[in-house]
């Protein structure tokens, strides 16, 4: 069909528009930014903090939260059971409704009031304002990510494997850590790199839960409300930038592992 | 050695019903039947894949009907095979011995004679996706040996595999059932049946009709569908010998005295020689004919079947061929047990099988 010169011409038109309405303001915002200005965002402490305390939390919220959603990735792969439609749609819960009602409703679990907050608080672990809670907030949206590409990576291991290794002796527990996982590696480490792409990225929830210690996405925020443009734009793409870099390298990591195994 | 009790399974559109079936040790038992006459699922209740929903699995007079799948002793090997993609050769032959050798060199050492045994030394660092079906075939079987199951059940383990891999692994199944073995293997080849099993069950839509020695079930089928399924029933065990007399044909020996020839390029050895019942042609006197095959013997039998007439007729050296008339022919030549008849049948006609 794409051999017809017009019709190859006119999607080419309008697909070539919807990716430059992606990469024009990304890219401008890198080339507005002058280079003094990236040495002295680069450089400035508050940054820096910002940056690394956004990418250990979502790290933190990934791992932690992973330990739990790979497993409930497996049963909804492989069970079937009374209700699954809905548990399936309750996964997918955070990605439709607005962040800044999930952190509203997170703040509610973890407030000080709370039996989560007051227990927190017994534990020496501070939700409200704090990293713990920064954790809770960005896992929360995030977990949709992970939870749903690992399922389809386990729903894609053939059960038969599966069988075939509980009949040569193995125990259910080494099936799914030398098959079952293995084999759904591929899809469970890209739902593990989504899940922590999509954390680093959380404004609205985060914001309600902890303004302090801020988050980079909080302080690009934080920059814009009270200096204005010029101001949040550096840390705006120097983030971006470390976002990208990380994001790329781990994509190639898990492409050169994979290369190694088969 | 293992008694299948009543076993009962269903499905949705999908039944298995009340199937016993006594094995022994060292039974070679093919359970034969049209595909979806519930072979597999047999297969995987005595696996523990499968729950029955009644009747019991007695190993050695234990009752295993309810034990994990893991540690039954029956080993079984799927046919696509199930070899785990992301393993070598090598780990995967090692993946059961990790349960029974806790020593990492004793479990190299079992790997490499594994595979010295199945004929795959040279492939253990392959990947199972670069191997053919013919090495994947031995890799699987080395792996469920490795287990070492009590009983080695096997899905259609010849299928898709063309007519000399089939000849070199159906030795190495012999072999392993030599071994000690005791093995069900699945099958819709009635040939393949015959030419390994010492016993052979029959199942049809979910029902075991008959079983018994691949002779008493072909040539005494309990019902229409095994006859039809047996299809041809002149099939014997020979030993080919010597040189072709003429170009292209082999001298096959029955039992002591009986021989007979077959177009075909076969070394000396064993194997099995098939006559189709509707190419014996039979006669009063001897025929001047081109048919290679001439053989007197005696009517022994007249059996009317749906289709025609089966004349079941001994020739002199002891051995019983079933031959086709046609009702017209049977009048004519009025065919009866006691009477004398020549059989003859040409050497193109004979199929050969290899041991």
């Amino acid at each position: 069909m794409l051999q017809n010169w017009k019709i190859r011409l006119v999607f080419l038109f309008l697909g070539g528009a919807v990716l430059l309405f992606v990469v024009a303001p990304v890219a401008g915002l890198f080339l507005k930014t002058s280079g003094g200005q990236y040495a002295e965002t680069v450089t400035d402490p508050e940054v820096l903090r910002s940056i690394r305390l956004t990418l250990l939390c979502s790290l933190a919220g990934t791992l932690v939260f992973g330990l739990g959603a790979v497993p409930l990735a497996y049963v909804l792969a492989r069970r079937e059971f009374l209700f699954k439609g809905l548990v399936n749609g309750l996964v997918d819960l955070p990605v439709v409704i607005p962040h800044s009602a999930a952190g509203i409703a997170l703040l509610g679990l973890v407030s000080r009031g709370s039996w989560l907050g007051k227990a927190g608080e017994a534990a020496g672990i501070q939700f409200v304002g704090g990293v713990a809670g920064i954790v809770l907030a960005m896992a929360f949206v995030s977990l949709p990510f992970l939870v749903n590409a690992a399922r389809d990576g386990f729903a894609a291991v053939p059960e038969k494997l599966e069988k075939a290794a509980l009949n040569l002796g193995a125990s259910p527990w080494r099936v799914f850590f030398s098959i079952s996982l293995p084999l759904a590696r591929r899809s469970v480490l890209t739902g593990l790199t989504m899940m922590w792409a999509r954390g680093l990225s959380e404004f609205g929830a985060v914001v309600i839960i902890a303004y302090h210690p801020m988050v980079a996405p909080v302080l690009i925020w934080e920059r814009f409300a009270s200096f204005g443009l010029a101001y949040a734009r550096p840390v705006a793409a120097v983030f971006v930038l470390v976002c990208l870099a990380v994001f790329v390298v781990l994509r190639l990591l898990a492409q050169k592992t994979e290369h190694v195994r088969y | 050695m293992l008694d299948i009790d009543h076993i009962r399974v269903s499905f949705p559109g999908f039944s298995l019903e009340e199937v016993s079936l006594h094995v022994a040790s060292g039974d070679y038992l093919a359970l034969l039947g049209v595909s979806g006459a519930g072979k597999t699922v047999l297969l995987e209740v005595l696996a523990g894949l499968i729950r029955p929903s009644s009747g019991r699995i007695l190993l050695n007079g234990r009752d295993i009907t309810r034990d994990k799948v893991q540690g039954r002793g029956i080993g079984l090997v799927y046919q696509d095979l199930s070899l785990f993609p992301h393993m070598t050769v090598r780990q995967n032959i090692g993946y059961p011995l990790k349960e029974i050798l806790p020593n990492r060199q004793d479990r190299d050492l079992r790997v490499r004679e594994l595979a010295a045994e199945t004929g795959i030394p040279h492939l253990l660092d392959r990947h199972p996706g670069t191997l053919s079906g013919g090495e994947a075939q031995r890799v699987a079987l080395a792996r469920t040996l490795a287990s070492d199951p009590k009983v080695l059940l096997l899905d259609e383990p010849l299928a898709n595999l063309d007519v000399k891999l089939k000849a070199g692994l159906r030795s190495l199944l012999r072999r392993i059932h030599r071994g000690g073995k005791t093995v069900i293997h699945v099958t819709h080849d009635f040939m393949e049946a015959a030419t390994l099993a010492n016993r052979v069950a029959v199942i049809e839509k979910g029902r075991l009709v008959q079983c018994g020695t691949p002779e008493e079930v072909f040539r005494h089928p309990a019902t229409e569908f095994v006859a039809r399924f047996g299809g041809v029933k002149n099939l014997f065990a020979c030993r080919v010998e010597g040189v072709p007399s003429q170009v292209g044909m082999c001298k096959a020996r029955v039992g002591d005295g009986m021989v007979l020839f077959f177009v075909g390029q076969a070394g000396a050895g064993r194997g099995f020689v098939m006559v189709p019942q509707e190419d014996i042609f039979l006669s009063e006197g001897r025929l001047d004919s081109s048919a290679v095959n001439q053989l007197h013997g005696t009517i022994t039998e007249v059996l009317h079947s749906g289709q025609g007439v089966e004349v079941v007729a001994e020739s002199g050296e002891g051995v019983s061929f079933v031959a086709s008339v046609s009702r017209k022919s049977l009048d004519r030549m009025d065919l009866h047990p006691g009477k004398p008849v020549w059989l003859s049948f040409k050497a193109s006609a004979v199929r050969f099988i290899p041991d």
